[in-house]
């Protein structure tokens, strides 16, 4: 029961949402399906959250190797989920926006988790300088190429690849940096990506399929596919 | 001095340049460039460039453009939906585009409806509503210029639903008024009544599930702007699925072009991709530099050892 039962809901969900997609009768009932996942989706918070606290606390209590940062992620999970339930310090009450100015909610978010998220995205630039200088080799044809096309597209991206080439006249125009940055953005790339999205679109129809019909069980868990 | 900013400009540009043909010195001597002078002089040059505020100019692509036009020939009247996907992360990058498209959107007497399909979505159009609507235009009126529909559970298959029936998902605005008392969502059922969509983000659920799911059923009119690593994967979208595509603080800088020339009045110290292009490229030329001596360097010992 513990895997027919699963299986019976993956088959009858894939099914419709697939026939709704091509049948136009059934588009409500596609439809229908897509409102449940959103319901669904809405309890995947509870479990999402429920799941943090135990995976945290048991980090804690076994006194794991830091384990003091789990406790930072509960505070700031704790602090956050009361400041967004209760609406504290938010003018409209409890049935205003989350996010409303003023709201202890967005100041938490606009003081706090803003500036961390940004800056550590920001040390991006610091890394792939790094990473430029001693994997960007040209050791033999293959990386020569990945090599020549990222300077170009780099430079091609800033204002001295205009400036550099700037000279060049109209008949050799193609050849101006910013303008063979465009070429290779759209053409070797998008044939390239196109290519790719096809190949990854027939393997995800084929493993939905697997999936549909109950020959893929491994997405049930443990034992799931025996 | 007939110009100080150029002065300050040049003599950044200077330092930098001095500094990495420093380095290019060292590197032909046959000195390995250590990570932490990598990172030392990435933001040394960082920091010159945001210290003398180094600016340059963008010319707009064809891509950008297009989003653009698209905006500018609306009628005054029309609706536009604007979708903020992208958390605090992504600010740097996609919010200036988010800030454009609503100044140039409201300038140009267009409406926007806001949604989005990111949790942190609801903070950035929050943002947007603050720093921009109520500073630059206080005349325009909530539900009647433009709308916050906030954030609903779902991922794709809010896409979906919405494609068909907005009201099937989105009933309520972000402050639980139902939609229908609102003037903006006169005549509005599907995403397909919006003359234009345009997703900004460049995460899961994004551009990419607009177009799967809204664009492509329903033949609605998408454009997206995403942060610069996920826009090649958008390419093969533009322009059949996608009629323009901003890519990047670059892509950002260019919209800000564009408005700006238009609409001389917006205050200019809301265009913070073209402020942030000038780091982004000092970063590039830095990183490119980092890449010859790399190769100068790899070059030398390969040419000892065959010695």
């Amino acid at each position: 029961m513990k895997r027919t039962i699963p299986a019976l809901i993956t088959f009858i969900t894939g099914f419709v949402l697939v026939v709704s997609s091509f049948v136009p009768p059934m588009q409500g009932l596609g439809e229908d399906f897509a409102k449940y996942f959103q319901i669904l989706a809405v309890f995947a918070f509870f479990l999402g959250g429920a799941s943090l606290v135990k995976a945290n606390l048991q980090k804690i209590t076994r006194r794991q190797p830091g384990w003091g940062y789990p406790i930072v992620t509960l505070v700031a999970f704790a602090v956050m989920l009361t400041a967004g339930l209760f609406k504290i310090g938010n003018d409209g009450g409890i049935a205003a926006d989350v996010s409303a100015e003023g709201s202890l909610f967005s100041d938490l978010f606009k003081g706090i988790m803003s500036p961390l998220n940004s800056s550590t995205y920001a040390l991006l630039a610091f890394f792939i300088a790094s990473a430029s200088y001693r994997a960007f080799r040209a050791k033999n044809i293959d990386a020569t190429i990945l090599l020549v096309a990222a300077f170009i597209i780099l430079l091609g991206r800033t204002f001295l690849g205009s400036m550099l080439t700037a000279w060049m006249p109209d008949s050799l125009s193609f050849f101006k940096i910013d303008n063979l940055a465009t070429w290779l953005m759209t053409y070797p790339n998008t044939a390239g990506q196109r290519a790719l999205l096809m190949g990854i679109s027939l393997g995800v129809i084929s493993m939905s399929l697997r999936i549909i019909v109950g020959v893929e069980r491994s997405y049930l868990g443990n034992g799931g596919g025996k | 001095m007939s110009n100080p900013f150029l002065s300050f400009t040049t003599l950044g540009l200077f330092i930098i340049a001095g500094g990495l043909v420093w380095i290019l010195i060292r590197t032909l001597a046959g000195k390995e460039v250590s990570r932490r002078t990598i990172f030392l002089f990435m933001g040394g040059s960082l920091s010159i460039a945001i210290i003398f505020a180094l600016t340059f100019n963008e010319s707009p692509s064809a891509m950008v453009k297009t989003i653009y036009d698209r905006i500018e020939a609306l009628p005054v009247g029309s609706r536009i939906l604007l979708s903020c996907d992208y958390d605090p992360a992504m600010v740097p990058e996609v919010n200036p585009m988010a800030v454009a498209v609503t100044q140039h959107a409201l300038s140009h007497g267009v409406k926007i409806v806001y949604m989005t399909v990111w949790a942190t979505g609801t903070s950035m159009i929050a943002g947007l509503e603050t720093n921009v609507i109520k500073t630059q235009f206080p005349e325009k009126q909530y539900g009647v210029d433009y709308l916050n529909c906030g954030y609903r559970a779902g991922n794709e298959a809010v896409l979906r639903v919405i494609a068909t029936d907005f009201r099937k998902t989105f009933a309520f605005d972000v402050s639980n008024t139902p939609l229908d008392s609102f003037a903006i969502f006169e005549g509005i059922k599907t995403c397909a009544d919006f003359p234009l969509i345009i997703s900004i983000g460049g995460g899961k659920p994004g551009i990419k599930e607009w177009v799967k799911f809204v664009a492509v059923p329903t033949g609605a009119k998408i454009a997206g702007g995403a942060a610069a690593v996920s826009s090649p994967e958008l390419y093969p979208y533009y322009p059949e699925q996608l009629v323009g595509l901003m890519g990047g603080t670059k892509g950002a800088a260019e919209y800000e072009t564009l408005v700006r020339e238009q609409y001389p009045n917006i205050k200019l110290s809301e265009a913070k991709a073209l402020k942030m292009m000038g780091p982004q490229t000092v970063a590039h030329i830095v990183v490119l530099a980092f890449i010859i001596m790399g190769n100068v360097s790899f070059f030398r010992s390969r040419k000892k050892r065959g010695a």
